[in-house]
């Protein structure tokens, strides 16, 4: 209900903007304030409490880690300002000097320790930062700026891991809860901005730290107002009671693309929208011959009838049509650019009569019925996109019901391995992780494969991503997780859609390094 | 009528507790919430040792006993979500709801009530065909579509207003309020004006139906053959014996504003309750989602006992016994 009314607000909002925007009054924002609409809501400022995306964006304007990540989606000095496997288990990082937190007080290898002891230490989190750290079986000081991690085994993506632990002032936060963070008490790290005020669920405020190791802001104080609703986040922007939003709904953006008062920031995430297909042997539940019987077996788990399926989505009208223009074709799992990215795999042809012929070569030539299934509150337009595969599929034979659901109640299905074909989109910086979750053999012991919904195994896989997650050598490693890739895919193990682009809208005079990770932070808006 | 009372408590705690059940039962019908708040990068291991962290691996029975426990004691539990205690989360919010209830109810009462007297007084003029005319645009256009109207008109086209939000905060007796300031009532009329609409026209409805009945009355007629002013007969007569239907509907009204503000709420960002209990429930967040619909029981049971008071205030032939229910 809410998703169909919000997409209604936006286009009724949409139409009034336009109808006034000759009259519209740009209060152009004191020089260096800046004012963001946020699309969701932050629920705390504890850097290490809850690791969902809207949260983690807001801790990177008071945190830094040993690593940060580039726009690009590329690992670069933090903290840390070099680092070296010294050895397979072996990870040094040397630290940056000079660097002072909020307080005045000194960074050293004592807070890059406590904060990695920290995520493992706040038992009441329902989002631990712990899969990050957990790797690390020992930690030593070398010098005041000069850390070593040793790892159980030899583990390539440590420094991506480093990335997404934040580093917080031992002395702020020794003895400090989560309510010690919300009231800013605790809230002292080295980045670019320092803490001003929460009003939960409504703004947050930051102050420049002129003190930043990594160049100043442009910003002496910078505004975020929480507006998780898309029409009413378009209205603030139009109004000028905000400088820039991210997520712009998609029905208004071409419409306010021609308004001069307004400019864009727009790159491909690192969300990648992809289809899982259960895969087990025995007779799928949402799988019937066309009479509604069930089949004696599953025909997804022949790699025909995946293929078929694969080649039976125009992706090229489903990006353009169904998503806007807010998408490209996908033939990995990766985003472009991102590490592990295949270039060779190429983005599988449209071909409704080759996927006919697979179907009759797997001894269904005229096709099956199935029931699809995927989100209706989660990706852009996802409800639409599951609709128009639906078409593409029944162009095949295949005739297709969709069914979809909220996330809470998607999820949850998904993960019990109900559904027979499902939508998932997601979002990762190093390609074999993606694949360790997404495709590795489901084992718990292990820890591999707790996304791979369809139960796809393939020990070459498998020992590919092995192979790429243990090598400390970048290079080698990569190449073995594009092979890994490269292997999978090939399987149809799942079968990639479209990369969502990410999109920003800010008042002209403004412009923002738009970034993969779909992060909006506020020293990368600059004034024109 | 403290026995009355007492008994009503009595109820309450029943109520409460069949619902806490049903929530219960509900949000473990749906899903998850570590589901929702888990890192994707996290392993079935560590998904288990969450999950048993927050008890949430014990048989439904038993959590829900565990949480009759706490809650005895005045404990409903941490939010998941926010790490903070559900009711103290709630009750943060509480103020800027409430404060756009009142407003949107006073504004209702102002203006609802004399246009509703005028319409019913001269209920054939131009003027009393217009109220009502405009009165059904407020039942009919959805409160969404208004609000954002609201919005594009005085917020984008003529800047008079913020678009949403809530402006500065000041405290009166420890409770941020907004409406002592400049800022924080530009940013309270309009959410309050589009949250009053539908009452605007609810009550002029009725006070204009009351009007007419009672003008036709006896004891109307017998005022006016006494001689006594119209305004006397009409501000004191007439209005005391309509009151009483107006009174319930305000009242429950008011109650319906604070449980279900949310469209105003998420329309103009405005920090309340509405917006967290939607939140929540995408997150499962339990805590949050049980406090929430227990304080909105415990509220529908105070007003419905102000409006019980308040009855026999109005009018002495009304007693205050359980068979009236309410």
């Amino acid at each position: 209900m809410f998703g169909f009314k919000r997409k209604n607000l936006s286009a009724l909002a949409l139409v009034g903007a336009l109808a006034c925007s000759a009259s519209l009054m740009m209060q152009s924002a004191l020089a260096a304030d800046l004012k963001i609409g946020l699309s969701a809501d932050v629920s705390s400022l504890d850097p290490h409490y809850l690791n969902i995306a809207p949260n983690v964006a807001f801790s990177a304007h008071i945190f830094d880690a040993l690593l940060n990540v580039d726009a690009n989606g590329k690992l670069v000095p933090g903290l840390a300002t070099s680092w070296r496997a010294v050895d397979a288990t072996t990870w040094e990082f040397k630290l940056r000097r000079g660097v002072k937190f909020h307080d005045g007080s000194d960074f050293t290898a004592d807070d890059v320790i406590f904060s990695l002891d920290r995520p493992a230490k706040l038992t009441n989190s329902p989002g631990p930062f712990t899969a990050y750290t957990k790797q690390i079986v020992a930690k030593k000081i070398v010098d005041p700026y000069t850390v070593r991690l040793t790892t159980t085994a030899p583990y390539g993506p440590l420094t991506l891991d480093m990335s997404a632990v934040f580093i917080v002032s031992k002395k702020a936060a020794d003895k400090a809860g989560t309510d010690d963070f919300n009231s800013g008490k605790a809230l002292i790290g080295t980045g670019p901005y320092k803490f001003i005020s929460f009003k939960r669920g409504d703004r947050i405020e930051v102050a420049r730290n002129d003190q930043y190791w990594g160049g100043k802001s442009d910003w002496d104080k910078v505004t975020f107002r929480i507006i998780t609703n898309s029409a009413p986040r378009l209205a603030a922007l139009l109004s000028g009671d905000v400088d820039a939003i991210e997520g712009v709904p998609t029905a208004d953006l071409s419409r306010l693309k021609n308004n001069a008062k307004f400019s864009f920031a727009q790159k491909i995430s690192w969300r990648t929208i992809f289809w899982e297909l259960d895969q087990a042997a025995g007779p799928a539940r949402y799988v019937t011959d066309k009479a509604g019987k069930p089949l004696p077996k599953n025909p997804l788990a022949d790699v025909r009838v995946r293929q078929a399926i694969s080649k039976a989505i125009n992706r090229q009208a489903l990006v353009e049509r169904t998503m806007e223009g807010l998408a490209v074709p996908a033939s990995n799992i990766v985003s472009p650019g991102i590490f592990g990215y295949n270039d060779a795999l190429k983005v599988e042809a449209y071909d409704p009569e080759g996927a006919k012929n697979l179907l009759a070569q797997a001894g269904y030539p005229n096709g099956f019925a199935m029931t699809i299934h995927g989100p209706n509150d989660r990706y852009i337009n996802d409800e639409q996109v599951v609709q128009t595969v639906a078409q593409f599929l029944n162009r095949i034979g295949i005739q297709t019901k969709v069914e979809t659901l909220p996330l809470s109640v998607y999820f949850a299905k998904a993960r019990a391995g109900e559904f027979s074909m499902s939508l998932l989109g997601w979002g990762t910086l190093a390609g074999d992780f993606g694949l360790r979750t997404l495709v590795g053999t489901p084992n718990a012991e292990s820890g591999w494969g707790s996304w791979n919904w369809g139960k796809y195994s393939n020990p070459a896989v498998d020992k590919l991503i092995a192979a790429s997650l243990s090598s400390v050598d970048q290079n080698k490693r990569e190449v073995f997780a594009k092979d890994a890739a490269a292997v999978a895919l090939r399987d149809y193990a799942v079968v990639p859609l479209h990369h969502q682009y990410a999109t920003w809208a800010l008042r002209k005079g403004l412009k923002y390094t738009a970034r993969t990770d779909e992060f909006t932070f506020a020293h990368q808006f600059h004034p024109e | 009528m403290l026995d009355f009372i007492l008994r009503r408590l009595a109820q309450s705690i029943l109520v409460l507790a069949v619902m806490s059940l049903l929530v219960f039962i509900s949000v473990y019908a749906i899903g998850n919430p570590i589901d929702m708040l888990l890192s994707p990068d996290a392993d079935q291991l560590e998904r288990a040792r969450t999950i048993a962290a927050f008890g949430l691996d014990k048989p439904l029975w038993q959590q829900y006993f565990i949480f009759i426990q706490q809650a005895s004691s005045g404990d409903l539990g941490r939010s998941f979500s926010f790490g903070t205690p559900a009711l103290g989360l709630i009750l943060e919010r509480l103020p800027a709801t409430l404060e756009l209830a009142i407003c949107a109810i006073v504004i209702a009462i102002a203006l609802g009530i004399p246009l509703g007297l005028w319409a019913g007084l001269r209920p054939n003029s131009w003027s009393g065909k217009s109220i009502m005319a405009v009165s059904i645009l407020g039942f009919s256009l959805p409160t969404f579509w208004v609000g954002l109207m609201l919005i594009m008109v005085f917020a984008v086209q003529l800047g008079w207003l913020p678009s949403g939000g809530r402006g500065e905060t000041t405290l009166l007796f420890g409770v941020p309020v907004s409406f002592l300031t400049l800022d924080g009532l530009q940013h309270l009329l309009l959410p309050a004006f589009n949250l009053a609409l539908f009452n605007i026209a609810l009550v002029i409805r009725l006070t204009r139906a009351g009007a007419q009945e009672a003008l036709l009355q006896d004891y109307v007629k017998f005022a006016r053959a006494k001689g006594l002013r119209n305004g006397r007969i009409i501000g004191v007569h007439v209005l005391k014996n309509i009151l009483i239907p107006i009174v319930t509907v305000i009242a429950l009204q008011f109650g319906s504003i604070i449980a279900f503000a949310i469209v105003t709420e998420s329309v103009f960002a405005w920090p309340g309750m509405g917006k967290l209990i939607i939140d929540s429930i995408r997150v499962l967040d339990r805590p949050v989602i049980v406090a929430y619909l227990m304080l909105i029981v415990v509220l529908f049971i105070f007003i419905n006992l102000v409006v019980d008071v308040v009855y026999s205030m109005l009018d002495p032939r009304v007693r205050l016994s359980d068979a009236r229910g309410g």
